[in-house]
């Protein structure tokens, strides 16, 4: 597939944003449950500014591609390159500390815990203090803290969701959930954010504000985003480039338009019988 | 005002006392349980181990000194030494650390995401084991513990509450120990309760308890997070065991008060840590009003034995949850 506007170090989207050079960079994957393969031989790039969409119909293996990025799990064959270095096998801590955050399709919440704490453990990977410091509380503890917490109460205004900062997040509505999990993982300020589904069981308006979330996180923070989506419509919407599985393997990528006149995803949508 | 109503007053302050006694131990199983679900049957032994390692440390006792004297056909029992107190208590945090960090290696990190009640089992197993290792380390006689704590009644509140009853009425006795026992207990709970609200790892330990996966896509090592638990778990145990150690030996059957806990945990909620003290408070006072009351008068006493676990049973019945415990919060 060639596409005229990706040069070496970047290129220039239809709406003028410049992309940068790749932040992550996916070769050859391969992932087994056993003798089923969830995901077969793929191959794609994720850069820098830019809003990468992952689509396919059910069963596709879009999650098992985030949950790799993610280091939930580790494919039996292919190699990762994050920044240029290759990954090794590493814990899913140890990736968000490098700057990879995530949502989750099902809601990962903290349910027990408020709006305002959930955020706050986004921060997790900027907070230093060591342990004796945070028991005894000393200042450097406390400034921390603090200095956290204004973070996190910027991206509680963003977000538009200070009305609902003290409740437990158990009780708030779905979409709202959403919005507080996309919260958590921007408290992160995260290299790569990653969205399973984030509209996912929305109506159209919930949509439509998940949507500008989006857009505005990659235009004010410049935060490059890699989103799974089953909504084609909203993906033709928002997303620079997409890449288009089904059964595994990878059967489109490129711009909206591209992978739109794309027929093998057109029949992958379409339900054309697989033989 | 009688006589009698201050000896009931009395009753009743010596209740709280002993339920500050129990809230100490539940509130190592509170700690656990929020943060992994696990329900820890060895919290009781650790208090047991930690006590008689405390006491081995102050003695200067050399550990295994029966199993090396049964092998080499050596007569060691004592370095010679006698450590302070305060030195000896560190001396035993170390030890719990350290305790901390072997059972995750040997046992919590190969039962992840196992069944809670599979990991109950290896609790079991775990308490058994310590319960051995103890005796082999340290002999299996009772042992006095002295660290320093005063004991005996307080005179002074004694002196100045004797005017109140009459002249059958002597003034409240309570035990020095149980008076040190409920100021350290205040400054434990408020001190874990600020540190889960306000810190980095306290705001981790209860992600942890809420989501695993959540907590690690936020950058939260549960390794990290289940060795400082436990070890918190074996702190509180620490205190558990010289609070009751100074008060009746360090003797084996000082792990049994890890079933005196489960009421506690009942009536407080198995998540809340002040509801361990609450919980704690509630089953001291129930159960010395109960015999001084009706058990001693009506049904010839010794209530005190069951009263705690039949009220544990209508918790049970009537608010599972326990007074304090999180609601379970379903949406459908």
């Amino acid at each position: 597939m060639t596409q005229a506007v990706q040069a070496e170090d970047g290129y220039t989207t239809a709406d003028g944003r410049k992309i940068g050079g790749i932040v992550m960079e996916m070769k050859k994957i391969t992932l087994r449950f056993g003798g089923v393969v969830a995901i077969k031989d793929i191959s794609f790039d994720i850069r820098e500014g830019e809003i990468r969409a992952i689509i396919g119909p059910n069963g596709a293996g879009k999650s098992s591609m985030l949950n790799v990025i993610n280091g939930f799990y580790h494919p039996q064959e292919g190699e990762i390159f994050f920044h240029g270095k290759k990954r090794g096998p590493m814990k899913p801590y140890q990736i968000a500390e490098q700057g990879t955050a995530r949502t989750f399709q099902n809601i990962a919440l903290f349910k027990g815990m408020s709006t305002l704490d959930n955020i706050m453990t986004g921060r997790i990977t900027h907070m230093k203090t060591n342990l004796l410091d945070q028991m005894l509380w000393w200042r450097s503890a406390e400034t921390e803290e603090v200095a956290n917490r204004e973070v996190v109460e910027r991206i509680i205004d963003f977000l538009e969701i200070q009305a609902i900062r003290k409740t437990p997040v158990g009780r708030l509505p779905y979409g709202l959930q959403k919005r507080v999990e996309l919260g958590r993982a921007l408290a992160a300020e995260p290299k790569l954010l990653l969205l399973d589904e984030p509209m996912a069981g929305m109506n159209v308006e919930e949509k439509e504000d998940m949507s500008r979330f989006i857009l505005d996180v990659n235009d004010e923070f410049g935060t490059t985003i890699a989103l799974i989506e089953h909504d084609m419509g909203v993906v033709m919407d928002i997303a620079d480039r997409v890449v288009v599985m089904d059964y595994g393997k990878k059967i489109g990528d490129g711009t909206p338009s591209e992978v739109r006149a794309n027929q093998a995803v057109i029949d992958a949508y379409l339900g054309v019988a697989h033989d | 005002m009688s006589a009698e109503f201050y000896f009931g007053m009395e009753v009743f302050l010596n209740g709280l006392m002993a339920g500050v006694m129990y809230s100490l131990v539940a509130l190592g199983f509170v700690l656990i349980f929020k943060a992994s679900g696990i329900f820890n049957y060895a919290q009781g032994v650790m208090a047991l181990f930690a006590a008689l390692t405390l006491v081995g440390f102050q003695n200067g006792q050399i550990p295994f000194a029966h199993l090396i004297n049964a092998i080499f056909g050596t007569d060691l029992h004592y370095f010679g030494w006698h450590m302070p107190a305060l030195l000896a208590i560190a001396f035993t945090l170390l030890v719990m650390i350290a305790f901390a960090y072997i059972v995750e290696f040997l046992i919590l990190k190969h039962l992840v995401n196992q069944e809670p009640i599979i990991l109950f089992m290896a609790t079991i197993g775990l308490a058994y084991f310590m319960e051995g290792l103890g005796d082999l380390m340290w002999g299996s006689d009772i042992k006095k513990l002295d660290v320093g704590i005063p004991q005996g009644g307080n005179f002074w509140i004694e002196e100045k509450t004797a005017f109140l009853g009459g002249e059958n009425f002597y003034g409240f006795y309570l035990d020095n120990l149980d008076i040190v026992a409920a100021i350290l207990a205040a400054f434990l709970v408020s001190g874990l309760v600020a540190f889960s609200q306000y810190t980095k790892t306290g705001r981790a330990l209860r992600a942890v308890a809420d989501d695993h996966q959540a907590a690690l896509s936020v950058g939260i090592s549960l390794r990290a997070i289940w060795v400082i638990v436990w070890s918190i778990a074996g702190f509180v145990a620490l205190v558990a065991g010289i609070m009751w150690g100074t008060k009746s030996g360090v003797q084996f059957s000082l792990s049994l008060i890890a079933l005196k806990a489960l009421p506690v945990l009942m009536l407080g909620g198995f998540t809340s840590i002040p509801g361990a003290i609450i919980g704690g408070l509630l089953i001291g006072v129930g159960e010395k009003m109960f015999e001084f009351l009706i058990g001693a008068p009506y049904l010839g006493g010794a209530t005190e034995n069951w009263f705690a676990y039949m009220l544990a049973l209508l918790f049970l019945v009537f608010r599972p949850q326990g007074l304090f415990g999180e609601k379970i919060i379903e949406r459908v």
